[in-house]
This record gives C-alpha cells, structure tokens and sequence, in this order.
C-alpha cells in the first residue's frame, strides 16, 4: 500500500437505471417493426404479380384527411402527457379524448375503404396475390390501432373516474409510445402501398 | 461502500402441506426461480419425448428397407422431433437457466415483470400441449394424417390445403406462433430485467457474462422470431382465409417461405449457442481458478455474433439456385461467423491455460464442448461454401452437421450447466461419479452417432428418407448410428436417474460448493423467495472473490 490513499466516499454515488416500461415498450417496438417488416416485404415482392385483377392502380384511393387524422393525433397525445406531467387534468382529458376521437376516425376510414373495396369492386383477402397483401398489411395495422383504441379508451375511463394524475404520467407516456409507433408504422404502410405500390 | 451479502437459512415450509396446495402454488407462480424451474422441467420432459422420436426414426434407419413404422409415421417423426427439439426443448430450458439466474447474478429480486414471466411460460407451455394434441385433435379429414408431417421448415406447398388437409399443420402452425409470443415476452423481460434491476454498482462492464450472452441473444429474439411469427400469421391466412402468400398457382412464392423461415432459423442456432457459450463463460473460469480471459473481447464478439448472424440466412438455400452475387454474398457473411466464435474458444482456452483445472464433471462436459463445437464450426466452414452445398446440401451431412452443433455444442454445455446449477437450484449436488458415468455414456454414444453420421452423407444418403436400398454402403453405418444413438439414451436415463435421485438423497451443496464468484452463490440453497435479504452492491465482476479476498479485491484491478 503506498502513503497515498485515497478516501471512500461516505455516501453511494447516485445509481439511476432507466424505467422499466419504457425499457419493455422499445422492445416490443423493435419486435412489432420485423414483424411489419416481413409484411412489407411480402407486400413489395408481390407488386405487379397478381395473375388476376383488380390492380391496385385501379381500385385505390389515397386516404389522405384519415391520415391526417391519424398522425395529429400524436401530436394530441404528446401534449395531453405533457399536460399530465404538469398536473392539467382538464387539459390532459380533453385532448386524451380528441386522441381517441383521431384514432377512431381512423379507423372508420378503413372500414369505409375495405367496404367499398369489397362491394365496389369485388375485392377481397382471396381474390388474388393484391388481396392478400392488401388485407394482411393494412389489417395488421389496423389491429394495432385498434389494440391501441382499446388502450386509450381504459386509460380515458380511469380519467373520467378522476384515477388518472401526475403519478400515472410514466404510465401513459409508455402508453403514448405505442401510439406513436403504430402511426409511425402508418407512414411506412402508407409509402408502400398507396405510393410505391401504384 | 462494502459489499455485504446476507444469507437466510429458508425454514422448510413444505412440510404437512396438501399437495393440491403445493401445485396450485407452481401453477400461480410469478417467482423467476420457480418459472425457471418450471420451464426446466418442462423442456426435459419434452427432451425426453422427442428423444423417443429420435430414437424410432433411428430403428427405421437401422437396416435397409426396414418396416419398423410406415413412411407417413417416419415423416411425423421427424417433423415432431424437429420442431419439439427446437421451439419446446432448446428455447424453453435456456430460457429455464436465464429466468433462473439472471436476476440472481445481478443481484435484483425478481425480473422486472413477473407476471409478464408467468405468462410467458404458460404460452410456450401452452404451444408444447397444443404441437402434441395434433396426435388426438389434428385428424380433420377422413385419412388425412394426425400429427405434422411436414418437416420443421414446413416448405410451401407441403403446407397448402391441398397438400396437408386435415388440421395436422394447423397445430404445427399455431403451437409454433404461441411458444413464438411467450418467447418474445421472456426476451422483452430478460432486456428490462437486465436493464433497469441491477443492484448498485453492477455497471454494465462488471456483468457476469452469463447475463451479457442472455441479453444479446434477447435482442436477437426480437428481431429473428418475430418474422417466422409474421410467416406463421400469413400461413394461417393462407390456409384459413384463402389467401395466396405461398401459392404459386395464384403467382405466390414458396421462395419467400423459405426466406422468411431461414430468415428466423440460421439465427435461431445463435439464440441456442449463445446461452451454450454463457454456461461455459460461467463453468470454465470457475473450474480453472481463473477469471476469464478478455471480458471485453467477448462481450464484442458476441455482438458480432448476433450482427452477422442475422445475414447468413440464404447459405440453407444455395441449392434453389440464387444468383452468383448472392451466392458469394451469403458464403462470405457465414465464414465470418467462424471469427467472433474462433475468438470465444481462444478466450476459453486462454481462461484454462496455467490454471488449476478441476475437472469435475460440469468441466468435463465443457471441455467436450470446446472440442466438439470446434469440429461442428468446421464442418460449418465446408457447408458455408456454396459449391461445397451444392453437394451435400439436404444430405446426413447437413444432419450430422447440426446436430454436432446442438448436441455436441449446446447440450453438453447444458449438461454442464446442470451439474453447475443443480446444487443452487435443490440445494444437493448430483453425483460425481454418475455424472462421470453420464458424461463418458454420453461422449462415446455422441461420437459414435454424429462422427460416422458424416460418412452416409458423404456417399449420398439423404436426409428424411424413410428407407433405402441395400448394396449402397450405407447399412453398416446406419446401424452404428442406431447404436450410439442407444447409448446416448442410456446415458440420458443416468442423467435422469442422478436427478432424481440426489434430489432426495444428495450431498447437501451449501452456498457455493464450488468456491464460484458470481452473486447467485452468496445465497442460500435454494434460494429464499426474495433471493437478497438487503441488495447487494458490488465493486467488480467477481463480488463473492472481493468478499472472501478483502485484502486482494478484484475492484482494485479493474
């Protein structure tokens, strides 16, 4: 031992790990993307070889204020977390809400799409190769929006009940990265089949 | 700051209990000790089933134009086999040990969700019933075949209604996707576990390198098993809503099947061999009386490991005929793998040179390991090269091939890590001399089947036939196959036998039978529920040295 010692310090040196659901929530993002990944690929690869129609050139159309809709809403749900963290409850619902009301028009526009798409022009999941990749990509995601409907919807009915406060804003703010995901997710969808694909 | 561990002697509470009590308790389990246990003995289970399977496929092969079973109950044989080793054998016993070990060796006391973990092992528990009840439930159609048939790749268009009616794929396919989901949800809890529970002080450069193989081979389960998810999901489009991803009379491609398969399945071999190294990482040190050699080297080789792995995965397809770029492209990526791990087994060599080797039994499983995994990399080198597959592609050269890999690499490092861990996990160690007996069984059955397994290869045998002419050269061979695999089975029933029988009637273990230096053995055997009585902290990366050695600590070093 030389003469120099140095001193312990008393007190621990702070030890700060990252939160644990948000840790888990970029896992499942990283998990949910290969999974997209793969129908995208499929989607791509079967361009242009379907044997039979309809084409997509033929029977798509851009849903452009849907998609609006769908990525302002993370816009809302961005400042209705920011406004929990502050303890604006009021405001924290009201754009909570508008989330929800965002997402599920979304969601109408699919429906209307798939519905003109089936009694208009005959398309469906077993029609031909288009079909197929149609309905899995632009399903998958519309499940995704839809679990992540029901998730808003819980976390609206706890902020209704008043549950909902500053102590829960990790919770959301996990909560709000999904959201973010599936309309980031959208944007890729969007790209690959109503642009690339035509 | 002083590294303290406190030990409990856990009362025996099992005692006058019901047993209706004592199950409902491991059934509503969110204890990562008991999962793991859980998960360990529902892979041996398993290990045991589709042993069986093996070893009927390997009476077929005996001799040439053997009766044994009818071809149709070859193929499920080999498919059941398959799929069985890999998805309910392979990835629920190392995720078993992680479950286990990693909270334990970071020093938290549970995973960061334990209800999440619980859920996880009841999906893949729940994938292992529903691949079995294909055998009562999988008869759709009159004559259609209960269980699978179509090979653990599952090639379109075997897997196309017309091809496989009845339900027989509609169990592979589903059991498949839900073991797929509990898998991905243990990954997603070993990464939160790992990131956001380690005890004070336990940077990520002092991980035991146990924890670092478990979470990159994590990662790479979130990347490599959610595709064959994806696959599995649009099969079932196929198969249930008429779709047309992998029919080729609609303008679908089985090509993509394939890729999408591989795409899961060559790194699927390093989310197996991964966990394998972290065992060794783990036993070796211990048993040479050394730290291991160069942690930073390979915790750097193991990522290389996960990244390169993830572009090998066309080198299963030379044989459909890519075109020369990829050919090249996919021969360079898979010869790469030879130098992350060549630099792991210099690492383990480096870590057993000019130390006092014990050789005990979990040490002589990985010393097997060492030289068995080499000669498997080898003749990994020989397939990677496209004109080599070409041929010996779809031959028992391949099967010998990987077989070596998961056997001679993967579990003999698992025997190895159950001779390590058992005392931890039941507080009785197996015993020394049966497991000697097990370990020399073993060798020599391994040799025996996978060394000359290369030879029928070589001449052309090829693989999921169910019989073959004589007069090829291949039945005097066939049959020293079938004798070793006997013998691996015998050794197996040791293996069984040790276990529970030291369960009862073990030498009690202690703490740490084996003067080890990782956290987990600063506890009790077993373990008290709550693993630490106070969180430990730690000062380097071998907290049970720098406790017995405070006047020569490792953190002064590191």
């Amino acid at each position: 031992m030389s003469a120099l010692t140095i001193p312990i310090p008393e007190i621990a040196p702070p030890w700060t790990l990252p939160d644990r659901g948000k840790v888990a929530m970029a896992c499942l993002i990283i998990a949910e993307s290969a999974i997209f990944t793969i129908f995208v690929v499929a989607y791509l690869f079967y361009v242009g070889k379907s044997l039979t129609g309809p084409q997509p050139s033929d029977v798509l159309e851009t849903p452009i204020f849907y998609t609006i809709c769908l990525l302002s809403s993370s816009i809302t749900i961005h400042l209705a977390g920011k406004f929990l963290e502050r303890g604006k409850q009021t405001a924290f619902l009201g754009l909570w809400c508008l989330t929800f009301v965002l997402g599920a028009m979304f969601l109408f526009g699919t429906g209307q799409e798939w519905h003109r798409l089936i009694y208009e022009h005959g398309l469906t999941i077993s029609t031909n190769l288009f079909g197929t990749a149609y309905y899995s990509l632009v399903g998958l995601h519309a499940f995704h929006v839809t679990v992540g409907l029901l998730m808003l919807a819980i976390v609206l009915i706890f902020g209704l009940a008043g549950r909902v406060g500053v102590e829960q804003a990790g919770r959301v703010g996990v909560l709000s990265m999904y959201w973010h995901f599936v309309d980031v997710v959208w944007v890729v969808v969007f790209s690959v089949v109503y642009i690339l694909g035509r | 700051m002083s590294t303290q561990v406190i030990a409990i002697e856990t009362a025996q509470q099992n005692v006058g209990k019901p047993w209706t009590e004592t199950v409902h308790e491991w059934v509503t389990t969110v204890d990562h000790k008991r999962l793991g246990v859980l998960y360990i003995v529902y892979a041996l289970f398993y290990l045991v089933v589709a042993g069986i399977e093996a070893l009927i496929i390997r009476i077929q092969l005996m001799h040439a134009h053997n009766n044994f079973v009818s071809p149709e109950v070859f193929n499920r044989m080999f498919t059941m086999h398959g799929s069985t080793m890999i998805f309910f054998v392979g990835i629920p016993v190392l995720f078993g040990f992680a479950n286990y070990l990693i909270p334990l060796m970071i020093g938290a006391r549970d995973m960061a969700f334990p209800r999440l973990n619980a859920f996880s092992f009841w999906l893949t528990a729940l994938g292992g019933f529903l691949l079995y009840f294909s055998f009562l439930g999988g008869n759709g159609l009159y004559g259609a075949g209960n269980a699978p048939d179509v090979s653990w790749w599952a090639y379109a268009p075997l897997t196309a209604k017309a091809f496989s009616p009845g339900h027989s794929s509609d169990y592979w396919t589903i059991a498949i996707l839900v073991a797929g989901f509990g898998t991905i949800g243990a990954s997603i809890n070993i990464i939160a576990t790992v990131l956001s529970m380690r005890c004070p002080g336990m940077r990520l450069g002092r991980m035991p390198l146990l924890v670092w193989l478990n979470v990159v081979m994590s990662g790479m389960v979130l990347i490599v098993v959610t595709p064959l998810s994806a696959a599995q999901l649009m099969l079932l489009v196929d198969r249930y809503l008429g779709g047309h991803f992998f029919d080729t009379q609609a303008g679908g491609s089985a090509t993509l099947w394939m890729h999408f398969f591989w795409i899961f399945g060559h790194p699927e071999v390093y989310v197996l061999v991964l966990p394998a190294f972290a065992f060794i990482s783990e036993i070796v040190p211990v048993f040479s009386r050394k730290p291991i050699f160069g942690y930073p080297v390979m915790v750097a080789a193991t990522i290389f490991i996960a990244f390169v792995s993830m572009s090998v995965w066309a080198h299963h397809m030379f044989t459909i005929g890519m075109n020369s770029y990829a050919n090249s492209f996919f021969t360079i990526t898979s010869m790469c793998v030879g130098i992350p791990t060549g630099i792991k087994i210099f690492n383990w060599l480096g870590t057993m040179w000019g130390g006092r080797i014990q050789f005990k039994t979990p040490m002589l499983f990985c010393i097997g390991f060492l030289f068995q995994f080499l000669i498997a990399g080898l003749t990994g080198i020989m397939l990677a090269s496209s004109p080599f597959d070409w041929q010996l592609s779809y031959s028992y050269f391949v099967v010998a091939h990987f077989h070596y890999v998961i056997v001679g690499g993967i579990l003999f490092a698992l025997f190895g890590a159950f001779y390590y861990w058992y005392p931890k996990i039941t507080g009785r160690m197996l015993s020394e001399s049966l497991g000697k007996l097990h370990f020399w069984l073993f060798f020599i059955g391994f040799h025996l089947t996978f060394d000359v397994m290369h030879i029928p290869g070589i001449l052309g045998m090829p693989r999921r036939i169910y019989t073959y002419e004589p007069q090829r050269g291949w039945d005097t061979l066939n049959l020293i196959v079938t004798i070793g695999a006997f013998i691996q089975a015998i050794a197996i029933l040791v293996f069984v036998w040790d276990l529970v029988v030291s369960y009862f009637k073990g030498a009690k273990a202690g703490n740490d039978p084996w003067d080890a230096w990782t956290l987990e053995w600063s506890v009790s055997s077993p373990p008290p529920a709550y693993n630490f009585a106070s969180v430990p902290t730690v000062a380097s990366r071998r907290p049970l040295w720098d406790l017995k050695h405070p006047e020569d600590p490792d953190s002064r070093y590191e």
